[in-house]
């Protein structure tokens, strides 16, 4: 079973290193969940809410934003360059290390 | 007053499909939707997203998933008050409910279901401080009656459809004395026609197209005088409007049913399994807005939750009568 590491800083600065499994189709906003921090996914991955906006804080090659992803970042608030969507981020080898931080949540 | 059995307290999958399984035991019911129209975030969120895990539909639209229930509950007849968001509720002393919408609108049953959902969608409302002091004084999250911007000068934020559309609407029907658009991005995601209408108005200098900017401060005293926008290039620039209508889609909340008095874990309502009741009698709750050992957050799990809840209901308006269970192959839906 492969199993990748990720760091979650949470949104009072908690850093969480998690164990990420890399073959059950899940990405970083159902990660996010299974262990329980504060992502709501509210849509439930569709690329459609950005209650799971967080931003990437390690210098990994990521896969391109789709015209979606891009869309609805567009309507969330706090985005910066290295803002992503994490249901758009899927458990990869290639993330192994990867640093995300959680984004403020809007009203 | 609208009298029925169950008031049903949210329009989504589950709500509707509650319709139908109260029908079959001759319970009427009545459904109460903050949105303006049925189908919950079905209709609201994903309407062109097939969905494969509905028994017996391989693959189904949740649009036309919304339909085919509206469709199936026909036959009983089912109220709707939509576009109010229920607000409060009492009991009164012969152990029914009154429900009572922002409207003022009042329900009354015996049985009340939440089917809330993620909750009720409201309008996201951008991080800018001390906004609140400002809303419904200047700053409106919703047009509701363009001709109140007759004669005004109007900031949209957004670059959504909703953006797009009123912008134009507001500039070519000549309501607001100036309009402008400001987009954090110098793209829009809105429909092809909509954004090239708006980069013709802007071209005849009718729109204020401002882009790669957003709104950060707004000021006024009593009412919106101001706002400071920050554009990338050209930095903070002070702006002096009469109204600011940001519209950056809608989210969920969980809203006023979280002051009802239920037990509530994680932004769901704790529920026992036997009849999906809480620990109010009589006010059950089911679908996705609901938690207990064990929960999935499926719309065939919200199907199942509505149709054992009916019984409980039933009995709490019947409590001599025995209920048998009847197949609808065997009778058919028989219809109010």
């Amino acid at each position: 079973m492969g199993m990748i590491k990720i760091t979650v800083i949470d949104r009072v600065g908690e850093a969480h290193e998690l164990d990420a499994p890399t073959d059950m189709s899940m990405n970083m906003m159902e990660l996010c969940k299974s262990y329980e921090l504060p992502v709501e996914g509210t849509c439930g991955g569709m690329a459609m809410c950005a209650s799971c906006h967080m931003y990437v804080k390690s210098e990994h090659d990521l896969p391109e934003m789709s015209e979606d992803e891009e869309n609805m970042l567009d309507q969330a608030f706090f985005v910066e360059d290295n803002s992503r969507l994490g249901c758009q981020l899927h458990l990869t080898d290639e993330l192994d290390g990867l640093v995300v931080q959680l984004a403020e949540v809007g009203n | 007053m609208i009298e029925t059995d169950i008031i049903i307290i949210g329009a989504g999958p589950c709500g509707l499909f509650t319709v139908f399984e109260a029908g079959l035991l001759k319970l009427k019911c009545h459904l109460i939707d903050a949105l303006p129209q049925a189908g919950g975030q079905l209709t609201e969120i994903y309407p062109k997203k097939p969905i494969y895990d509905i028994p017996g539909f391989p693959e189904i639209l949740a649009g036309e998933l919304v339909d085919n229930l509206l469709t199936q509950a026909a036959p009983f007849k089912p109220g709707f008050t939509l576009g109010e968001r229920a607000e409060t509720i009492e009991k009164t002393e012969d152990d029914f409910f009154i429900v009572t919408t922002n409207r003022g609108t009042k329900h009354r049953a015996k049985n009340v279901a939440i089917a809330g959902g993620l909750g009720c969608f409201e309008p996201r409302k951008p991080p800018v401080p001390h906004l609140e002091n400002f809303e419904d004084k200047g700053v409106e999250y919703i047009i509701k009656d363009p001709t109140f911007y007759q004669g005004k000068k109007v900031v949209i934020s957004g670059g959504g459809d909703s953006a797009l559309d009123w912008a134009v609407y507001l500039t070519e029907n000549n309501i607001a004395t100036e309009v402008s658009l400001v987009h954090r991005r110098n793209s829009f995601r809105g429909h092809p026609d909509s954004v090239q209408k708006v980069i013709d108005l802007s071209e005849k200098g009718r729109i204020n197209l401002i882009t790669d900017a957003e709104v950060i401060e707004t000021h006024g005293n009593g009412k919106l005088e101001s706002i400071v926008i920050d554009q990338k290039d050209q930095g903070k620039v002070t702006m002096n409007i009469d109204h600011w209508i940001p519209l950056f889609g809608l989210s969920p909340k969980l809203g006023p049913i979280a002051d009802w008095g239920l037990n509530i874990d994680k932004n769901a309502i704790e529920v026992n399994t036997v009849d999906y009741s809480t620990n109010i009698p009589g006010l059950y709750a089911i679908g996705d807005i609901n938690t207990y050992q064990g929960k999935l957050k499926l719309i065939l799990c919200g199907f199942h939750e509505a149709t054992i809840m009916v019984q409980s209901a039933f009995k709490r308006i019947y409590p001599d009568k025995n209920l048998v269970l009847k197949y609808t192959t065997v009778n058919g839906v028989q219809g109010f």
